[in-house]
């Protein structure tokens, strides 16, 4: 462990900003990749069901 | 060989394969990543001349590396659905695309961090910077291209043909912190060349290395998965999957 304290991992000797910036970023960014296809799937399987009990009540109308 | 290659190269065979790795690719991934961002937040040193900001390297350089290698997996599979009309390779160029642009954007956002306290300024238009800055835009040149065809076919092409193009680009940001003077260290962690830093550094990055490659195939199996099921939303064996996803 290279931080004595918990106070001096904030700090960074005194770049805690831009060292935690980055990695606040970079959790955004690779989450957000997880997340989009995530959605893209889940909203496509959404529609699609609907899609097939709209059709099969079209047909029990029809028949 | 090419009936393996047409039987993968195939959406259901390949959506069915990449169903079975994805847990084992999505959980190496996240191990690898946490641990090496644990490592080297905590337990790598501190530079001599850079002290704590060099921990910025261990989400910058990863990214770097892998906003360039997409580049260039991208531009493969473009030109392999260039020549061999596969399917799933513009499905691939198609994900890979947003993807890429994302990690672009990362090694952009944390080397400019990195530059402020180090350099004193945020950007610098030298050639290093420059050229990375262009890989973005074609990045987001290729979706938006995309965006704005109607057919799917020829978007396809369209957005192949300018990933094949827009290769020219790496060596320039490859070779450009050895032609041009540049703010930006020439590399300093190569496959063939001993690292110049010590093993207590270029362990956790190569940690970190691995683990964004691991990622970038995760959430590209993920996108390719997603893309998969909306082309072939009218296919049996993906309305089978529908129904199955509806009556549990």
């Amino acid at each position: 462990m290279q931080f004595e304290s918990l106070a001096e991992f904030v700090q960074m000797g005194g770049y805690g900003a831009f060292v935690f910036s980055v990695y606040i970023i970079s959790a955004v960014v690779l989450i957000g990749n997880v997340i989009l296809p995530l959605q893209q799937k889940r909203r496509f399987f959404a529609d699609q069901v609907g899609r097939q009990k709209r059709e099969e009540r079209e047909e029990r109308v029809q028949s | 060989m090419w009936k393996w290659i047409h039987k993968f190269g195939s959406p259901r065979p390949f959506y069915e394969v990449s169903e079975y790795c994805l847990p084992w690719l999505s959980g190496m991934a996240f191990v690898t990543i946490v641990v090496g961002s644990i490592w080297g937040l905590l337990f790598a040193p501190g530079d001599y001349q850079q002290g704590d900001t060099v921990r910025i390297m261990y989400m910058h350089v990863p990214a770097s590396i892998l906003a360039q290698s997409s580049y260039m997996m991208m531009a493969t599979a473009a030109a392999i659905f260039l020549i061999w009309r596969i399917k799933l390779a513009d499905v691939a160029v198609q994900a890979m695309a947003p993807i890429g642009a994302s990690i672009t954007f990362l090694a952009l956002i944390t080397g400019s961090i990195w530059g402020k306290p180090m350099w004193g300024t945020w950007w610098v238009w030298d050639a290093r910077l420059t050229s990375t800055l262009v890989l973005f835009f074609l990045f987001v040149g290729i979706m938006a291209l995309r965006s704005a065809m109607e057919n799917r076919e020829s978007a396809g092409r369209a957005t192949a043909i300018l990933a094949v193009i827009g290769v020219i680009n790496l060596p320039i940001i490859k070779f450009s912190v050895d032609w041009w003077n540049t703010l930006h260290q020439p590399a300093s962690f190569t496959l063939t060349e001993k690292p110049a830093m010590p093993a207590e550094m270029w362990l956790p990055l190569l940690v970190m290395v691995i683990g964004f490659y691991l990622f970038f195939f995760t959430v590209l199996i993920m996108r390719m998965q997603a893309e998969i099921l909306s082309r072939e939303y009218r296919s049996e064996w993906v309305s089978e999957r529908v129904k199955r996803e509806a009556f549990g």
